[in-house]
C-alpha cells in the first residue's frame, strides 16, 4: 500500500476507491460511525449530521456520509469533540418530540407531566411504540444522553391514522428524510416530500393530504427505513414490541419477484413483515402485498381437516378416509378408462420440492403426461 | 428472463411491453424507474393502457389491443433500413436473418400505423432508441402472452432482441417478468405435459428411461400430455374423468369460466388440494387441506431463474399437511410406495435427475440463492443466459406476419375488454381477500372507462353498468380513468363475485395454449 493513495482513519491506514466516501471506507474496514438519515441506495444528504467525524486540517467538523475520502485525509471518528457535537444533536432531537423512552434520568414530576402529554397525543399510557427497536434510543444510550428539557409534544400536527397500514406519528419524527429518500430515491413512487418550514416542517404527502388521498402505494418502504417511532405498522402499534417476536427469513408468496423477507413472528402468529436489506433480489424494499397481505396465513377460513362430499354437501373426514378415497378412486378410474383419462393440475404456488413430486405422481404413479399448472391463465 | 432483475438498472434503453409493472411486479418496477431517474435510461412502454410506468417513459407507444407482432416488426423495418442492427451479432449469433428482413419488409412505420395505431414518427423514435443502446433490456407479462398471437408476439421481440445484439449481455435481455411466486419452478419441475424437471422432453426415450430407473417405474408415456386448456374442454366431453388439483383456482382464473365450470362438474372424480375452500375446490369430490408458504421448508424459484429457500415460521393450523406429503400419501395408498423424511431429501432426488439443478444444495442457498443452469456443486449458476451461444447453438430469426386477434370488434359488441391485476389483489383474490387493508383500498369491480366512452354511452363515475361479451355477462361499477383510452375497458380479474373470465375468450395461442385474456369484444350498458 502506498501511503499516497491512503486515508487514515482512527490512527490506521486505509485505501480506498475514487468516489467513496469517508462512512464507507470506516464501514468496510469495520469503523461504526452511527449515521440516522444515510440510507443505502439513496445519495446521502447529510441532514442528520450525526456521523461528522473530525478532519485534521479542516476548521469544521464534516459529515462522512457525504464527504469523498482523500489521500493523506486524516480522520477522527470519535474525538472528544466528535462525541459533543454528536451528543448535542441527539439531545436536540430528544427534547423536540415525543421521545418517551425512559432514557431520561430527571425529576419524577417532570417525567409525569410529559408522560401525561405523550399520553394525550398517541392515546397510549406505554412507552414509545419502538421502544428498544429505536435507532435514536440507541445512540441516547450509546453516547448517555439526556434532554436538557422535556418538549409538550414539539409538533402542531395531529397523528394520522386514517389508513389501513401506516401510523404517521408526527410527534416523533426527527425530519431525518429518510422516509423522503425511500420514497424518492428507491421505490421513486415521489409521494411524500418535505414540507413548510422551520419548527413547522413536516413530511407530507402531495399538498399535505392524508397518504390514502395521495399517490402513496403503502409500499412500507418508509415504515422499514424509519429510525425512530414516528412511522410504524397500524397492526403492530403498541401490539407487538420487538423483543416478543422472533424473525424467520423466507420468500415472499405472491408475484415472481422473490422478495426475501422476514416473518416476524409472535405466539405463532405472523404479525410483522419486513424486507431483507442487501440481499438480492430486493434489498428490503417490499410491495404492498408482501408487507402488508399475510393476513390470509391466519385465517379463519383456513381449511384445517380433510372434506369429503357426500350427497352434494361437505362433511369433515379423517386423512386416512380422505386419502384412501382418492388413492381408490384415481385407481378405478385408471382401470377402467386409462390413464390418460386422469391429470393433475399443480401449482404455481407450491415449493419446488412439491411440484417435483407432483411431476412423479402424474408420469410414475399415474402413469400420465397429463400435468400442467396455470402459468398459462 | 434471460438477466437478472438487478441488471435492469444496467440497461441504458427498457422497452416494456404487456407488463403493468408498478401494479403487479411493484418492487421490479423500482429497477426500471431508478435506470430512467437516476441512471439516465431511456423507457419506451407499449401498452394500450396509460399505466403508471408510462410516466416515466420518453415514448409511450399506444398500440390497438392485439397488435404486438405488428409494432415489433416495425421496429426492425426501421432498424433494418436505417442499417441501425447488429451485424456481428447477426452475422456471428445466429441464423434465418434473410427470411426475417423479407417478412418485416412491408411493416413500413405506415403500414404499422394502419394496424396498430401508433404514429409512424414514434414508432421510428423508438425503434431508434432501442436499436441506439449500448445494453437493451425488453421486459415483458402477460400482456404479450395471453393473445392467440402469444407466442408469435414473444418470438417477435427475441428477434427484436437478437437483431439489435441486445443478447447475453449485461443489461440486456429478453426477461418475461412471472406473475406467480413460483410459475417458473413449476414449469422447471416438470408441471407441464411436454417435459420431465429441467425441460427434458418426455419424447425423448433416453429421458424416459432414465426417469423410469430413476424411480423404480416402467410404462411412463412419451407422447405429451394435455394442457390445463385442453383437459377443461376434454372434460367437458366426458373423456377426460379425474383430476388433481393443487393449490390453483382455475373457476376464477379460467377464461369462459361459465364452460369452465361444467366442465369440472362434470368430471367422475375431482380432488382440490389448497389452503381454502375455494370456487374451485367448492365443485371437488374431495378437499385436502394444505400447508401454506408460512408453514413450510422448501424453495421456489423466481422470475429471474434464482432458486430461494423457504421456511416455517410457524405451525400450519389443525390437520394441515404438507402438499408434497399428501401427494406422497396418496401415492402409497394407489400402491406406488413414496415417502421422504423431509423437502431436503425430496431437493437432493429432484438435484440428481435434473441436470439445470444438479449442483443447488440447501447449504449453497441457505444465504442467497442460485441462478440456473447450475450443473455442478463448484458451478456459480448462470445470471445471464445466452452469453456465449444459445440453447440451439445459434439463435433463430422467425419470420412472422402479423395476425388479427381472434375477437373483434363490430356493431354489437363494440368494445374492446382487456383484463389484468391490481396493485392490491393478487390473482384470484384467495389470500389478499383475507386483509381488511387490501380490501379497503380496493374493494370490489370495476369497469375502467375513458371520460370520451363514458360520454358516449352516458355513463357517470361510479354507476352500475352490465358488461355482456358473446359468452357471459357481469355486473360492475364505472371508474372514469385517465389510464383507459377510448374503445377499450378494462376489467380486474380478481373478483369472483364480478369475475372479469365471464367475458374472456377461450381462444388459445395454438402453441403456448395460453388463452386470449387481453382481448375480447364486449358492449356496456346501464345495469337495469
Amino acid at each position: 500500500m502506498n501511503d499516497q493513495g491512503n486515508i487514515t482513519i482512527n490512527g490506521n491506514a486505509f485505501s480506498f476507491e475514487p468516489g467513496e466516501t469517508i462512512l464507507a471506507v470506516a464501514g468496510r474496514n469495520h469503523i461504526d460511525i452511527p449515521t440516522l438519515c444515510h440510507l443505502k441506495g439513496a445519495s446521502p444528504t447529510g441532514n442528520c449530521r450525526i456521523c461528522v467525524v473530525k478532519i485534521e486540517k479542516e476548521k469544521d467538523l464534516m459529515p462522512s456520509c457525504a464527504t469523498l475520502a482523500e489521500a493523506g485525509m486524516v480522520v477522527h471518528t470519535e474525538s472528544s469533540e466528535v462525541v459533543k457535537a454528536r451528543r448535542l444533536i441527539i439531545q436536540l432531537m430528544l427534547s423536540t418530540g415525543n421521545h418517551n423512552c425512559a432514557i431520561r434520568g430527571t425529576s419524577s414530576d417532570d417525567w409525569t407531566r410529559f408522560q401525561m402529554s405523550v399520553q394525550a397525543y398517541d392515546d397510549s399510557s406505554e412507552l414509545c411504540p419502538v421502544w428498544g427497536d429505536c435507532r435514536l434510543q440507541d445512540l441516547a444510550y450509546r453516547y448517555q444522553v439526556e434532554p436538557k428539557r422535556f418538549s409538550d409534544a414539539g409538533t402542531p400536527y395531529p397523528m394520522e391514522t386514517v389508513n389501513p397500514f401506516i401510523v404517521r406519528d408526527f410527534s416523533r419524527c426527527i425530519k431525518c428524510g429518510r422516509c423522503v429518500q425511500a420514497c424518492n430515491d428507491i421505490q421513486v413512487n415521489n409521494a411524500i416530500q418535505f414540507g413548510y418550514t422551520g419548527s413547522n416542517s413536516k413530511i407530507i404527502a402531495a399538498d399535505d393530504k392524508a397518504l390514502k388521498d395521495s399517490d402513496c402505494v403503502f409500499c412500507g418502504e418508509c415504515v422499514q427505513v424509519c429510525p425512530v417511532g414516528a412511522l410504524v405498522e397500524k397492526d403492530v402499534r403498541y401490539r407487538v414490541r420487538q423483543w416478543e417476536t422472533e424473525k424467520v427469513r423466507t420468500t415472499c408468496s405472491y408475484c415472481g419477484v422473490g422478495c426475501q423477507l422476514y416473518l416476524h413472528v409472535k405466539d405463532n402468529q405472523v404479525v410483522k413483515v419486513s424486507g431483507v436489506e442487501e440481499v438480492a433480489p430486493n434489498f428490503g424494499s417490499l410491495c404492498v402485498k408482501g408487507r402488508f397481505g399475510y393476513d390470509f396465513i391466519h385465517s379463519p377460513e383456513r381449511l384445517t381437516a380433510p372434506m369429503v362430499k357426500e350427497n352434494g354437501t361437505f362433511r369433515e373426514a379423517t386423512w386416512d378416509e380422505a386419502l384412501d378415497t382418492v388413492a381408490r378412486r384415481f385407481n378405478e378410474i385408471k382401470e377402467t378408462s386409462g390413464s390418460d383419462s386422469l391429470g393433475v393440475l399443480t401449482s404455481a404456488r407450491v415449493t419446488n420440492e412439491e411440484n417435483y413430486i407432483a411431476n412423479k405422481f402424474a408420469r410414475a404413479v399415474l402413469k400420465t403426461n397429463n400435468i400442467d399448472h396455470c402459468a398459462r391463465l | 428472463m434471460t438477466n437478472t432483475i438487478s441488471d435492469i438498472e444496467k440497461a441504458d434503453v427498457i422497452l416494456v411491453t404487456g407488463s403493468n409493472t408498478t401494479e403487479n411486479h411493484p418492487v421490479l418496477s423500482s429497477f426500471i424507474k431508478r435506470a430512467v431517474t437516476f441512471r439516465g435510461a431511456k423507457l419506451i412502454v407499449a401498452d394500450p393502457r396509460f399505466i403508471q410506468i408510462a410516466k416515466f417513459a420518453h415514448h409511450w407507444l399506444r398500440q390497438k389491443l392485439g397488435t404486438d407482432v405488428a409494432w415489433i416488426n416495425g421496429m426492425m423495418n426501421v432498424i433494418i433500413n436505417e442499417n441501425l442492427y447488429d451485424h456481428a451479432f447477426v452475422e456471428k449469433r445466429t441464423e434465418g436473418f434473410e427470411e426475417l428482413k423479407e417478412i418485416v419488409e412491408k411493416y413500413t412505420p405506415g403500414y404499422v400505423e394502419e394496424i396498430t395505431g401508433i404514429p409512424r414518427a414514434d414508432l421510428t423514435d423508438a425503434a431508434r432508441m432501442y436499436a441506439g443502446a449500448r445494453a437493451g433490456s425488453i421486459c415483458y407479462c402477460m400482456g404479450i402472452t395471453q393473445h392467440t398471437s402469444g407466442t408469435d408476439n414473444v418470438k417477435s421481440l427475441a428477434n427484436l432482441a437478437m437483431l439489435c445484439g441486445h443478447m447475453g449481455v449485461e443489461g440486456g435481455g429478453v426477461n418475461p417478468l412471472r406473475g406467480q411466486n413460483n410459475v417458473q419452478g413449476a414449469c422447471d419441475m416438470g408441471g407441464l405435459p411436454n417435459v420431465f424437471s429441467g425441460y427434458q422432453p418426455v419424447t425423448d426415450l433416453a429421458v424416459v428411461k432414465k426417469m423410469e430407473d430413476a424411480w423404480g417405474v416402467s410404462g411412463i408415456p412419451s407422447q405429451p400430455g394435455l394442457t390445463v386448456t385442453k383437459m377443461i374442454p376434454k372434460a367437458h366431453d366426458g373423456e377426460f374423468k379425474g383430476l388433481y388439483i393443487i393449490g390453483e383456482n382455475p373457476l376464477v382464473s379460467d377464461p369462459d369460466l361459465n364452460h369452465a365450470k361444467k366442465s369440472l362438474a362434470n368430471l367422475d372424480f375431482l380432488v382440490v388440494q389448497d389452503i381454502f375452500m375455494t370456487e374451485t375446490a367448492q365443485l371437488a369430490d374431495v378437499v385436502l387441506p394444505a400447508k401454506c408458504f408460512a408453514e413450510k421448508e422448501g424453495t421456489f424459484t423466481n422470475s429471474e431463474r434464482r432458486v430461494q429457500r423457504v421456511r416455517k415460521a410457524v405451525d400450519a393450523p389443525g390437520q394441515v399437511m404438507d402438499d408434497w406429503k399428501i401427494t406422497a400419501e396418496i401415492a402409497t395408498r394407489m400402491g406406488f410406495a413414496m415417502s421422504y423424511g423431509d423437502s431436503r431429501e425430496i431437493m437432493e432426488e429432484l438435484a440428481a435427475v435434473t441436470p439445470s439443478y444438479a449442483g443447488i444444495d440447501y447449504d449453497r442457498i441457505d444465504l442467497e440463492g442460485l441462478h440456473w443452469p447450475c450443473p455442478a456443486k463448484d458451478h456459480p449458476g448462470t445470471p445471464i443466459l445466452h452469453r456465449e451461444q444459445f440453447t440451439r447453438g445459434k439463435g433463430l430469426f422467425h419470420a412472422i406476419d402479423y395476425t388479427e386477434p381472434a375477437e373483434n370488434i363490430d356493431t354489437e359488441y363494440p368494445l374492446f375488454l382487456t383484463t389484468g391485476r391490481l396493485l392490491y389483489h393478487y390473482h384470484t383474490g384467495t389470500m389478499t381477500m383475507k386483509s381488511e387493508g387490501l380490501n379497503e383500498r380496493a374493494p370490489s369491480c370495476f369497469v375502467e372507462i375513458s371520460s370520451h366512452d363514458a360520454q358516449t354511452y352516458d355513463l357517470e363515475d361510479g354507476s352500475m353498468v352490465k358488461v355482456e361479451s358473446r359468452r357471459g355477462d357481469i355486473h360492475a361499477a364505472i371508474k372514469i380513468s385517465e389510464k383507459a383510452v377510448a374503445g377499450t375497458v378494462f376489467i380486474p380479474f380478481h373478483f369472483a363475485q364480478a369475475a372479469a373470465n365471464k367475458l374472456t375468450n377461450a381462444a388459445l395461442d395454438p402453441v403456448s395454449g395460453i388463452p386470449e385474456y387481453k382481448v375480447c369484444a364486449v358492449r356496456i350498458s346501464k345495469a337495469a
